[in-house]
């Protein structure tokens, strides 16, 4: 399509700063401060799960500029569907830290918190899945008449299931006001983006009929800039966009996982090397929007948040045994009641 | 009284849902200019508009999918997966997250999905046109598993499917939607988690759903007839939730059980039947529980079918033998 276009360079290391003349300088300091705390919290969850508080935890470290850049960028009405990786994006919607971390703890499933209060659907596992749902909730949202958007995350390997090509196809055919936001973060697991496709992915728009951009998905401002047109787009009637943004797994995919057994340390440290934090404090504090002061009450800010949700996750205890029982059915079968009782004595 | 054809009838349920509840969504594969091609949705498109009536793509995942998101933003969707092999493709989605959201939000999001899936065989249909998928769905729990066996209980079963809070299979039997029954379309009468009594009778009980309960009526004729057998025929109607009060009452009061359907034998619903009445109601049975079932082969071709559906004859010597024991 003629009117796809990239926006940013993943390989360039200097912030175009394109999209900072839209911001004011509050905003340009919520993005440094988002993304301080997102990372700080990331940090604990992992000493969380290694002390045995939460149970296998996916972490986001070198993803906070994708996650932050494009959450800020959502008008208060907008729905995000994310996978299981978006809990940078998951607090900056609002949603309660230690509530979403119920999922990890294993106290719950995928939606702890009230995904219609916080407009954050549930933490997602099976690959792609929530693609279709964001799709659908689309479709809603246009049948009911509102301006309001729905961005949906999700990964690189995602785009190799069918319901990536499903929903975006949908999407397409029904001019959905959707923003398929994809993070690709080089690794799906242990497989490189090159062996999960050979082609790239932001060209596939093209395909289903509306427009695909590619990010540099570590210019927290680029990732904004780029969201916003895509929400304005679709808040306009005029469709769905798919954003390709370009960012790094620096960690493993979870803490199960042991990335030393398929990917080279050269490649992680040449991608610390263009943190998207450090690269963005730089910029701020260049461009007199922030002061040293203000990157320290950030690293403060996040410390404290980070302990106190530490402390909320350890004090929430594990569920009761009825639980199980207590939402399967909204009109539960008799049979089915008698195996309850038979369960909970 | 009007004569319906189960079709017909399945026809005029969608339409008085569409009426009744403005947030109702008719949508699958050539539902909406075509009718869809049992003719199940035909002018509703034209009556309700595209916007609650609609064709998808060839996307049965992404339909189901969907289906999910809208609840999320407060609609009621009903969707059609064309053939029974055909909803394979949306199982991950079904299983997943139809199946599931309820619980997995604890309770604060229902899935009041209502797919509606023609199925079984019978009809001398191609491969993959004449499966009984009835297990995979109600071994899943979040599920609820209707099959409609006559036109005037179709009608009942897609009403309370749709207005039903949790997420419900409807099975429509293909040989039964140009089979007629007259009288009053109502939802009113047995609901969700019913069986009914179609035949009365206290010798046995024929336990069968969709299209093996005429099978069955046919069998338990030829036996008044011919053996003086009176057989009780129960049509199940919902295999998830099953009626238990119904299946150990017929136990107790006739002591000798038959159970038919067309899928494949091991693991299908005739075992779950079996187990309920070794747990409910042992010490009444006086023979083992029979079960009448397709065989554990792949749907077979148009010219074979018959030998793989369960026959009237096989019924009746079914009954005979548990009568006998």
């Amino acid at each position: 399509m003629s009117d796809a276009t990239e926006i940013g360079d993943a390989t360039e290391r200097a912030l175009p700063g394109g999209g900072a003349a839209a911001l004011s300088p509050e905003e340009l300091r919520g993005l440094l401060r988002w993304m301080i705390v997102a990372r700080r919290l990331d940090r604990e969850c992992i000493a969380l799960q290694r002390q045995g508080e939460l149970t296998v935890y996916p972490g986001f470290e070198g993803q906070e500029a994708a996650q932050v850049g494009s959450a800020t960028a959502l008008a208060a009405n907008d729905f995000v569907w994310p996978t299981f990786r978006e809990l940078a994006a998951a607090i900056v919607r609002g949603v309660d830290a230690v509530q979403y971390l119920q999922y990890h703890r294993g106290t719950w499933h995928g939606g702890p918190y009230d995904p219609r209060a916080t407009r954050f659907g549930p933490i997602n596992i099976p690959i792609a899945t929530q693609i279709p749902h964001a799709a659908g909730y689309a479709l809603g949202q246009k049948l009911d008449g509102t301006d309001a958007v729905t961005l949906v995350y999700f990964g690189d390997g995602a785009t190799s299931e069918g319901d990536f090509h499903e929903a975006a196809n949908l999407a397409g055919v029904w001019r959905l006001p959707l923003v398929l936001f994809c993070q690709n973060n080089g690794w799906a697991i242990s497989m490189p983006t090159a062996q999960q496709t050979a082609g790239e992915i932001w060209r596939r728009a093209e395909g289903y009929g509306f427009p695909g951009v590619r990010v540099d998905g570590n210019d927290v401002l680029a990732v904004r800039e780029a969201t916003a047109a895509a929400l304005a787009r679709a808040r306009a009637g005029d469709g769905p966009t798919l954003i390709e943004a370009m960012t790094y797994r620096i960690g493993a995919h979870s803490t199960a996982d042991d990335p030393a057994r398929y990917r080279a340390g050269d490649e992680v440290e040449r991608a610390r090397a263009g943190d998207p934090i450090a690269r963005y404090r730089e910029w701020l504090l260049a461009s007199g929007a922030a002061d040293a002061a203000f990157a320290a009450t950030c690293e403060e800010e996040a410390e404290a948040f980070a302990m106190q949700v530490r402390a909320g996750v350890i004090a929430t205890p594990p569920p009761p045994e009825a639980w199980m029982f207590d939402w399967v059915y909204a009109e539960p079968p008799a049979g089915w009641n008698r195996m309850r009782d038979e369960a909970l004595g | 009284m009007n004569e319906w054809t189960m079709s017909g009838a399945l026809n005029r349920a969608l339409g008085d849902a569409l009426v009744e509840d403005p947030r109702v969504l008719v949508f699958g594969e050539d539902v909406g200019r075509s009718g869809g091609v049992f003719r199940v949705t035909d002018g509703l498109q034209a009556a309700h508009g595209p916007a609650r009536v609609f064709d998808t793509p060839i996307s049965e995942a992404g339909i189901t999918g969907a289906a999910v998101g809208l609840c999320f933003a407060g609609w009621r969707p009903v969707v059609e997966l064309q053939f029974d092999a055909f909803s394979y493709p949306a199982f991950e989605q079904v299983v997943d997250h139809v199946a599931k959201m309820r619980n997995r939000t604890r309770g604060r999001v229902d899935m009041p999905i209502t797919i509606r899936i023609p199925a079984f065989g019978g009809i001398k249909g191609k491969e993959h046109h004449g499966e009984s998928p009835e297990s995979y769905y109600a071994h899943t729990a979040g599920l609820k598993v209707v099959v409609p066996s006559s036109s005037l209980d179709a009608y009942r079963l897609l009403r309370l499917a749709i207005a039903d809070p949790d997420p419900v299979v409807v099975l429509e039997p293909k040989a039964r939607y140009w089979s007629k029954e007259t009288g009053e379309l109502s939802a009113d009468g047995p609901g969700i988690g019913e069986g009914r009594v179609v035949r009365s009778g206290d010798d046995a009980t024929i336990v069968a759903y969709g299209a093996m309960v005429s099978r069955a009526l046919d069998a338990a004729a030829m036996l008044a007839d011919a053996d003086g057998i009176h057989a009780r025929v129960v049509d199940l109607r919902s295999l998830s939730p099953l009626d238990d009060e119904l299946l150990a009452r017929c136990a107790r009061e006739t002591g000798r059980i038959v159970v038919v359907h067309e899928a494949p034998r091991s693991l299908g619903v005739g075992a779950e039947v079996v187990a309920r009445m070794m747990e409910l109601a042992f010490d009444h049975l006086q023979a083992p529980v029979a079960r009448v079932t397709g065989w554990d082969v792949p749907y077979p071709p148009a010219s074979l079918e018959q030998h793989y559906l369960p026959s009237v004859e096989r019924i009746v010597e079914a009954v005979r033998a548990v009568s006998s024991y």
